[in-house]
């Protein structure tokens, strides 16, 4: 156990080694960072004494040479625009979109299996074939777009008046259909509750759970079809298997063949993927939490990215990676738990 | 009235290009205690026929129509629930590769406990109790130490006497056996055999035996069917076939077995293969390979090739042949026209 806790910690060292230098890398495409930290009127000798004076006019190794013996102390430099270490700001922003994110894998979770698993036991059903069809759409309609519908309707509000309004049901329909809108769309509101250090959250009370739906239902679109199918497919394969056929010759019962022999077996892959896809689903929060205006990593990225302020842009990258590893490093856990073929601690069994 | 009697079982697939017929005109019994061997080549619906039995055909596959009486049940029409109190209780199964029939995800003790409290009101304790009796029973080494393992630390000879040993759990009345010992090695083959016919004969329980192997056939069944593209072409006493088989494809079979040919010679074979059964030859399914179809004068025997044929006795032994019946009945002339 410790031997692959420690193997996976260097893991994440590679990983946010060679995360960084990419990242340094691209940095003098990104824009001039001094253009942004200073006024218009700042003559041009001014500015190219900030910019040695932040060591931009190193050379490339130089920089990059000071970066890695800062950041191997735990100093990721200060933002230019914050002008606070890019760590701080990082750790302001992580726990909102973290918050995001686990309802995201909430929402996931909870519909994706029993709606996976319905569909594979009952392929032909109406309802199978509405979720499927329902799962495609849902795949193919980028984030943003959903964000933007959810928010026509349930923040805005529709109004539909297709239906003649003079007649009783063509008023209750229309009724029917509408939508007030009254969802916040908009930040994680003021109803905050606070932990410890940087974290409050959106979790406590019903207004901040409120400002939470929106963002996470839409992170959660693309994510909720691909393990429905996913689980789906996998769950269809295993009940094919020769042990689920025996299952049956035993006798026991279809409700324990299902959930007890063919679902466990079902989630062996469905973990796996899931662990690469919380990661991917932190990188996603740019596009909901900018539609949200949620103040996470992502809309701070983005704003880093417009100001070029590379020691945050490169920070990001790399939490991003570390948090890859992380969530990949829990997963391998989970599965070694759930799986008893895989023996993670190398002892001989 | 034998314990378990099958007539007309019809079984087929419904699949796109139209419907296949898995099995036709399936008929036998099996008394109490009775060991009952089928055999045939791969396709020759050995294994829809066990399946079918306590209707285990996954779809697009279905019971047509036919009957199969388990001690006055007809379980065919019997409903899922009741059905399934039949499943793994008073008929038991052993399937054919035990790498693939274990879950990989469930402990044994799991596997055999959930068996036992699905047909009875039983304590997990006393369920590990009577698991860990029937482990004893399989002669597993260690059996207190295998409950707690996964099928994947176990080897391949191991995992089929803990099937064994599940399809004993419950004191079953039949076991059915779908080539028991085909995925195994070599060596550990007889070695399973010879512990399935021994609990077998211990507990008075009826075993159908689904095999290609002829000799485990001869060994350990009283009774034999011989099966050819969904259809049963030859049954009766195991020895009488064995020793004087009637039907031209058991005589292939039996020719074909290495110790009948000459050491040093080519190996005897049925020429051809087994036909599709979507495209089944009309007639008699096996006259395309069938060395007896000409007559000695050299013309083909015309009904083998347009009928299909019915049953005709032999002794205590029924055959399904053209052949078969012909010579029958030039005999029965002969005897009467002296």
């Amino acid at each position: 156990m410790i031997a692959f806790l420690i193997k996976r910690l260097m893991h994440a060292v590679l990983v946010m080694f060679v995360i960084s230098l990419l990242a340094f890398a691209i940095q003098d495409n990104l824009g001039d960072p001094v253009a942004q930290m200073v006024g218009q009127s700042v003559p041009e000798s001014e500015r190219q004494a900030l910019r040695e004076r932040l060591g931009l006019t190193d050379p490339f190794l130089v920089q990059y040479a000071r970066f890695a013996k800062n950041a191997v102390q735990g100093d990721f430099g200060n933002s230019y625009f914050y002008g606070e270490p890019a760590l701080e700001v990082i750790g302001r922003h992580l726990p909102a979109t973290l918050e995001l994110v686990f309802a995201a894998t909430l929402i996931i979770v909870l519909f994706s299996v029993p709606i996976g698993v319905y569909s594979a036991i009952k392929p032909r059903s109406l309802i199978s074939r509405f979720f499927m069809s329902a799962s495609i759409i849902g795949i193919s309609i980028p984030v943003f777009l959903t964000a933007i519908v959810l928010i026509q309707i349930f923040s805005i509000g529709i109004t539909v008046s297709i239906f003649p309004d003079a007649t009783g049901w063509g008023s209750w329909l229309n009724g029917l259909l509408s939508t007030s809108g009254n969802m916040p769309s908009f930040g994680r509101g003021y109803d905050l509750v606070h932990v410890f250090g940087s974290w409050d959250t959106n979790l406590a009370t019903l207004s901040g759970l409120q400002h939470l739906v929106l963002p996470a239902v839409s992170l959660a679109s693309i994510m909720l079809p691909l393990f429905v199918r996913l689980i789906r497919a996998e769950m269809m394969e295993v009940m094919q298997s020769e042990y689920v056929k025996y299952a049956r010759a035993k006798g026991i019962s279809m409700r324990r063949v299902y959930f007890v022999h063919a679902l466990k077996n079902t989630m062996l892959p469905v973990i796996t993927v899931g662990g690469v896809q919380i990661g991917t689903m932190v990188a996603y929060t740019i596009l909901t939490e900018t539609v949200f205006q949620w103040p996470g990593m992502g809309l701070m990225f983005l704003d880093a990215i417009n100001r070029a302020d590379i020691p945050l842009i490169v920070s990001y990258l790399m939490i991003v990676g570390v948090i890859f590893v992380v969530t990949n490093t829990v997963v391998d856990l989970i599965y070694g738990l759930v799986n008893p073929t895989v023996k993670l601690t190398g002892k001989p069994a | 009235m034998a314990l378990l009697e099958v007539s007309q079982l019809d079984v087929r697939f419904a699949l796109r290009q139209g419907e296949v017929r898995a099995l036709r005109d399936v008929s036998f019994t099996l008394d109490r205690g009775e060991r009952l061997g089928i055999v045939g080549e791969s396709g020759a619906g050995k294994s829809v026929a066990a399946f079918s039995l306590l209707n285990l055909i996954s779809r697009p596959g279905f019971i047509a129509g036919g009957r199969i009486v388990f001690d006055g049940q007809t379980l065919n029409t019997l409903s899922e629930r009741k059905l399934r109190k039949v499943r793994g209780n008073r008929i038991s199964m052993i399937f054919q590769d035990p790498m693939m029939t274990l879950n990989p995800v469930l402990s044994i003790g799991e596997q055999m406990v959930e068996c036992l409290k699905a047909h009875r009101r039983i304590s997990s304790k006393a369920a590990r109790a009577i698991a860990l009796d029937k482990l004893r029973q399989v002669q597993i080494p260690s059996p207190e130490k295998r409950l707690d393992q996964y099928p994947h630390e176990l080897s391949g000879g191991m995992r089929q006497r803990i099937i064994i040993a599940i399809a004993l759990l419950l004191d079953p009345d039949i076991i059915i056996a779908d080539e028991p010992t085909t995925a195994l090695d070599v060596t550990i083959q007889a070695e399973i055999m010879a512990l399935l016919l021994d609990l077998c004969e211990q507990h008075n329980v009826g075993l159908i035996l689904i095999t290609h192997d002829l000799g485990v056939v001869s060994q350990v069944t009283q009774r034999m069917l011989v099966m050819y593209a969904g259809r049963v072409i030859e049954q009766g006493p195991t020895r009488e076939i064995i020793n004087d088989p009637q039907h031209p494809y058991t005589q292939g079979l039996l020719n074909a077995l290495p110790q009948m040919a000459t050491p040093g010679e080519k190996l005897n074979q049925i020429r051809g293969s087994m036909p599709s059964l979507a495209k089944l030859p009309s007639g008699c399914a096996f006259h395309p390979r069938c060395d007896f179809m000409t007559r000695q004068s050299g013309e083909p025997r015309a009904a083998c090739i347009e009928q299909v044929p019915g049953f005709v006795g032999t002794g205590s032994c029924r055959v399904a042949c053209h052949m078969v019946a012909e010579m029958l009945e030039d005999r029965r002339l002969k005897e009467e026209t002296p």
